[in-house]
């Protein structure tokens, strides 16, 4: 299972801040699992084509070609406003 | 001596201060604290900071890191609040102790640019007409890139 986290205005547009889902061969990079999560209906595809979106695995950052594995956490998030 | 405290309580400037100052080779300490200014001409109620736990501490620790190779530094202060703040209230502070001002100035400059481009805080500005996410901004970008020539 991969652990997947929702930020900001993502959680609020998506209604979910976090989820466990089933890893499998073929979410082999992040831009796999942004793939497979846009499918579920317009709401996501359009929040997660946002392209000034972030994204952590385990807690560093990470980008869109970055390799996933079982076990692995992943987050989206907006740009950061911290400070 | 690195300490990082994410936290929901108010902090102490004059605590940290102390904490900084504890190394007899300490020649200069600089600091630097961002409030929540009044925005939105009064509507502004305030601001509500959200951030990732399990990495946040983790990327502030990592630009401490950094500013530790760049410069000679003894000590470094970083707080960041979380949770409800209103106008006025304390939201981050960066300190720095070193042997010499010019480590001292420099660091902290660049922990700051650091920390608005790469630690995982979000916040929403709290409006009486409607509450927004706070957008980044792109002279942050240009201010951390700065630091990369």
């Amino acid at each position: 299972m991969i652990n997947v986290k929702y930020f900001a205005y993502l959680r609020e547009h998506l209604g979910l801040s976090e989820e466990s889902i089933a890893w499998e061969n073929q979410l082999a990079t992040v831009a796999d699992l942004k793939s497979l999560l846009s499918q579920r209906d317009a709401i996501w595809r359009k929040t997660l084509g946002d392209t000034s979106l972030q994204v952590a695995v385990n807690q560093a950052m990470a980008f869109e070609h970055s390799p996933i594995v079982d076990g692995d956490e992943i987050a989206f998030f907006p740009p950061v406003t911290g400070g | 001596m690195i300490d990082i405290r994410i936290q929901h309580e108010d902090f102490d400037n004059q605590d940290c201060f102390d904490a900084l100052r504890e190394n007899s080779n300490t020649g200069a300490i600089v600091s630097f604290t961002g409030l929540v200014r009044e925005f939105d001409e009064g509507c502004g109620t305030g601001l509500l900071i959200e951030h990732y736990p399990e990495m946040t501490e983790q990327a502030l620790r990592n630009i401490a890191d950094q500013a530790c190779q760049r410069w000679s530094i003894l000590n470094i202060v970083i707080i960041h609040r979380i949770g409800s703040l209103s106008i006025n209230d304390q939201i981050v502070y960066v300190g720095i102790s070193s042997e010499h001002r010019k480590d001292a100035f420099s660091s902290c400059e660049f922990i700051m640019d650091y920390l608005k481009n790469d630690a995982p805080f979000w916040k929403k500005a709290l409006n009486k007409q409607g509450d927004y996410w706070v957008e980044a901004k792109e002279s942050d970008q240009l201010a951390k890139a700065r630091w990369q020539k």
